[in-house]
C-alpha cells in the first residue's frame, strides 16, 4: 500500500489544508505543509496552539476523541490515510509514535518490544528475538538492559522508560516516528540521550517531534514549524527560523516575549 | 476565652470521634467473641440429649457406642449386638413411652414414682436391652450400665457427612454438606456471574458510548438495591420451573437453580469493580497499544486486562463472598436437602440457610443452638479469608504500579 513513486520520494508527509475541529471548536486552521523523508521536523509553539493536535492527525490517533471532525488532505508516503479504503491498523505500524510520558505495558522489558509484532501476528520466535535486540540497539538501551529483559519494565529509570518506549515503536519499522514531547518528563541527561538518538535514526526514519523547548529544536531538527492559535505561522529551515524569523509573532516566541 | 472555647470544641469532637471509632471496633469484637464463645460450646457437648440416660444390661460387654451407631439402631439398620461389638444377640431398644407395655399405670404409680424401679426390673430382666429414658428416671441403686457418649469432636464435625440435629436419641452433627453445599452454589454462582460480568464490564469500559454507559451503570447499580427475598421469589417461580422443565427432574429446586439466582446477585459487585478497575488503565497505555497497530480488541486483551487483573481478581472474590453469605434467595430455590450433591441438578443446603431456617427452632444454650452458631463461625471464618484474599490481591496490585 505504502508504495513510493518517484515524484513524491521527497516528502514523507503532505498535508493540504487541514482542519480539524473538537465540537465547535477550530482546533486547527488550513494547516499545509510538507515534510521531507529522512530529516527532523520540529512542531514549536506555545500549549493550546494545536501542535500535538496536528502530528496526532499523522496516525489519526484523533479517531479516538468522540467530537473530532477533521477536513482537507493528509498524504503519508503518498497515500491520502483519510480515505476509507486505509485500514487504520496498517496506517499505525507504518507510523509509529512515541509519547510525552513513558508509558510502557506491564510487561517485560522484551514483551514490551515483542508487542508490536505480536499484535501483527509474528510468532516466528528467531525473528521476534533478533527484532527485539535489533531496536532496543537502535534505542542506545540495549547494553543496559540485555542482562534483564524478563524483568517489568517499571524497573527502569523514566529515561530508560522512554528509550524503551522509542524501541517499541522501532520494533515494527515504521517509516515515520512522531514524538509528542519525548522528553518533556525527563532529566537532563535522559534528555540528551533521547536528542543524541533522535539525530542518530534520522538517516532510516522521518521524524516529526513536537517541543516546548526552543533550544531542543534547534539542537535536533532539520526544519522547524511554528504554531499559534491553530495556525501554522511559519515553516522554515530551523537555522532560517531561529536567526532571521519572517513573522513578527514567531520573533516574539523565540526570543521568550510569550509561551 | 474565645480561643479556650475552640480549642476545647476541637478537643470535644477529636474525642467524640475516638470514641465512636473505638466503640465500634469493640462492637465487632464482641459480636465475634460472642460467635465464638456460642459456637466452640458445641466442642463440650454430648450429642445425647440433655437429660436423656442411655444404659444396657450389666452382663452386656459393651461399653461404648459412638453417636453413629446409636443413629443406626435407633433407625434399625443394626440390630444384633454383635455388630457394635457385643455379643450375638438381637438388640431389644427400650424408650421411656415402650413402659406401658411391660407395666399397667397403678404399678408405674399416680405420679409414676415408681418407674424408677419398675426401669431397673426391665433392665435386669432383659440381657439384651439398650435403653434410653430420662435421667430422672434413674435410680440410686440402677443396676444396669450406663452408657455415656463421648463429646462432639472437631474432626466429627467438620467431617461429618449426616445432619440431623433434632434426632434422638443422639444427634448427628456432620457439617460438611452444608460447608460443600455453600462451595458447591458459590462456585456454581461465580462460574456462571464471572464471564457474564466481565464480558459486560469490558463493554462498558472500553466499547460503549458514554450514553449508553449512563443508561447501563445505574441500571446495573440498581441490580445490587433489589432485596434479596425478591430475587428468591423470582427463582422460585421462574427459574425452578425451567429447570424442572428443561432438565426433566421432578423437583426444580436445586443448586443450579441456586447458583443461576446468586450469579445475578453477584453480577453487579463483579461488574463494576472490574469496570471500575478496566478505567484505571492509563489513556496512554491504551494509545500506546493502539499506535502499534494494535486493534481495539488486542489492546483490551493485551493491555487493559493484564493491567487490571487485579481488580478483576477482586471483584472475583467479592462476588464469591457476595455468593457464599447470602441467606434468603438459596433458601427459598436450592431445596435444603443435607447431602453432599453429587450433580448441580440435586438440591442442596448452604450455611446460612440452615442457620435462617433452624435457628427459631432451636431451644436456646441447647446443642442445635450451638451448633447453628459453629456454623456461623465457618462462615465467618470463610468470609475472613476471602477478605484476606481481596486485600492481598489489592496490595499486590498497588505494588505493581
Amino acid at each position: 500500500m505504502y508504495h513510493t513513486d518517484s515524484k513524491e520520494k521527497e516528502y514523507s508527509i503532505q498535508t493540504k489544508d487541514v482542519h480539524l475541529y473538537y465540537g465547535d471548536f477550530h482546533a486547527l486552521k488550513g494547516i499545509s505543509v510538507a515534510m521531507r523523508k529522512n530529516q527532523v521536523t520540529a512542531f514549536i509553539g506555545p500549549s493550546g496552539c494545536g501542535k500535538s493536535t496536528f502530528l496526532r492527525c499523522f496516525n489519526r490517533m484523533n479517531d479516538l476523541i468522540d467530537n473530532a471532525r477533521i477536513e482537507g488532505d493528509i498524504l503519508v508516503d503518498g497515500v491520502d490515510i483519510y480515505k476509507t479504503n486505509i485500514h487504520v491498523d496498517d496506517l499505525r505500524k507504518h507510523v509509529g509514535m512515541v509519547f510525552q510520558k513513558p508509558n510502557p505495558f506491564p510487561k517485560s522489558i522484551f514483551e514490551n518490544v515483542a508487542y508490536g509484532l505480536r499484535v501483527n501476528g509474528t510468532q516466528n520466535k528467531n525473528f521476534i528475538q533478533e527484532r527485539v535486540e535489533r531496536s532496543l540497539q537502535q534505542a542506545a538501551l540495549w547494553d543496559e538492559v540485555k542482562d534483564k529483559l524478563k524483568k517489568s519494565a517499571f524497573e527502569l529509570s523514566g529515561g530508560q522508560q522512554q528509550r524503551l518506549c522509542i524501541a517499541r515503536a522501532l520494533a515494527i519499522e515504521p517509516s515515520v516516528l512522531l514524538m509528542d514531547e519525548p522528553a518533556s518528563a525527563l532529566d537532563p541527561i535522559s534528555t540528551a540521550k533521547i536528542e543524541e538518538l533522535i539525530y542518530g535514526l534520522k538517516k532510516d526514519y522521518t521524524i516529526v517531534i513536537v517541543t516546548h523547548n526552543m533550544q531542543q529544536a534547534g539542537r535536533v531538527s532539520d526544519h522547524t514549524a511554528f504554531f499559534f492559535l491553530g495556525e501554522l505561522v511559519e515553516f522554515a529551515k530551523t537555522k532560517t527560523l531561529f536567526t532571521s524569523p519572517r513573522d513578527q509573532r514567531t520573533q516574539n516566541y523565540i526570543t521568550g516575549r510569550f509561551g | 476565652m474565645k480561643r479556650y472555647f475552640h480549642n476545647f470544641g476541637e478537643r470535644l469532637i477529636v474525642g467524640l470521634l475516638t470514641l465512636s471509632g473505638t466503640v465500634t471496633s469493640l462492637t465487632v469484637l464482641l459480636i465475634v467473641f460472642y460467635l465464638f464463645k456460642e459456637g466452640l460450646g458445641i466442642f463440650s457437648m454430648s450429642p445425647v440429649e440433655e437429660g436423656t440416660a442411655i444404659a444396657v444390661n450389666k452382663q452386656n460387654p459393651v461399653k461404648e457406642l459412638s453417636a453413629s451407631q446409636l443413629k443406626e439402631i435407633s433407625d434399625q439398620n443394626i440390630t444384633n449386638w454383635q455388630q457394635v461389638g457385643g455379643p450375638n444377640a438381637p438388640i431389644k431398644l427400650f424408650r421411656i413411652d415402650d413402659i406401658t407395655e411391660y407395666y399397667s399405670e397403678e404399678e408405674l404409680g399416680a405420679d409414676f414414682e415408681f418407674v424408677p424401679q419398675r426401669i431397673n426390673e426391665i433392665v435386669t430382666k432383659n440381657p439384651n436391652i439398650l435403653a434410653f429414658f430420662p435421667e430422672e428416671f434413674l435410680a440410686k441403686d440402677f443396676p444396669g450400665r450406663q452408657i455415656f457418649l463421648d463429646n462432639i469432636s472437631v474432626a466429627d464435625f467438620l467431617g461429618g457427612r449426616e445432619w440431623y440435629p433434632t434426632i434422638t436419641p443422639a444427634v448427628r452433627m456432620g457439617v460438611l454438606p452444608l460447608i460443600l453445599g455453600t462451595l458447591w452454589v458459590s462456585f456454581g454462582a461465580i462460574l456462571l456471574a464471572l464471564p457474564l460480568g466481565l464480558a459486560t464490564a469490558v463493554y462498558m469500559a472500553e466499547i460503549a458510548d458514554s450514553r449508553v454507559r449512563n443508561i447501563l451503570k445505574p441500571v446495573i447499580e440498581l441490580l445490587a438495591g433489589i432485596p434479596s427475598v425478591v430475587y428468591g421469589f423470582f427463582g422460585l417461580v421462574v427459574v425452578v420451573p425451567l429447570i424442572q422443565d428443561i432438565f426433566g427432574l421432578p423437583v426444580g429446586e436445586t443448586a443450579l437453580a441456586g447458583s443461576i439466582i446468586l450469579g445475578i446477585m453477584a453480577l453487579p459487585t463483579i461488574i463494576s469493580v472490574s469496570e471500575d478497575a478496566m478505567r484505571t488503565t492509563p489513556r496512554a497505555m491504551k494509545e500506546a497499544s493502539l499506535a502499534l497497530g494494535a486493534s481495539k480488541w488486542q489492546t483490551i486483551y493485551k493491555v487493559v486486562i493484564p493491567y487490571s487483573i487485579s481488580g478483576i481478581s477482586t471483584a472475583a472474590i467479592l462476588g464469591i463472598g457476595r455468593a457464599i453469605g447470602e441467606t434468603m434467595a438459596v433458601l427459598m430455590v436450592t431445596g435444603n436437602a443435607s447431602v453432599i450433591p453429587d450433580s448441580f441438578l440435586e438440591p442442596v443446603r448452604t450455611i446460612p440457610a440452615t442457620i435462617a431456617a433452624e435457628l427459631g427452632e432451636a431451644p436456646q444454650g441447647g446443642i442445635h443452638y450451638k451448633a447453628l452458631f459453629a456454623l456461623g463461625c465457618i462462615l465467618f471464618l470463610l468470609t475472613l479469608i476471602i477478605n484476606v484474599t481481596v486485600d492481598l490481591v489489592s496490595a499486590k496490585k498497588r505494588e505493581n504500579r
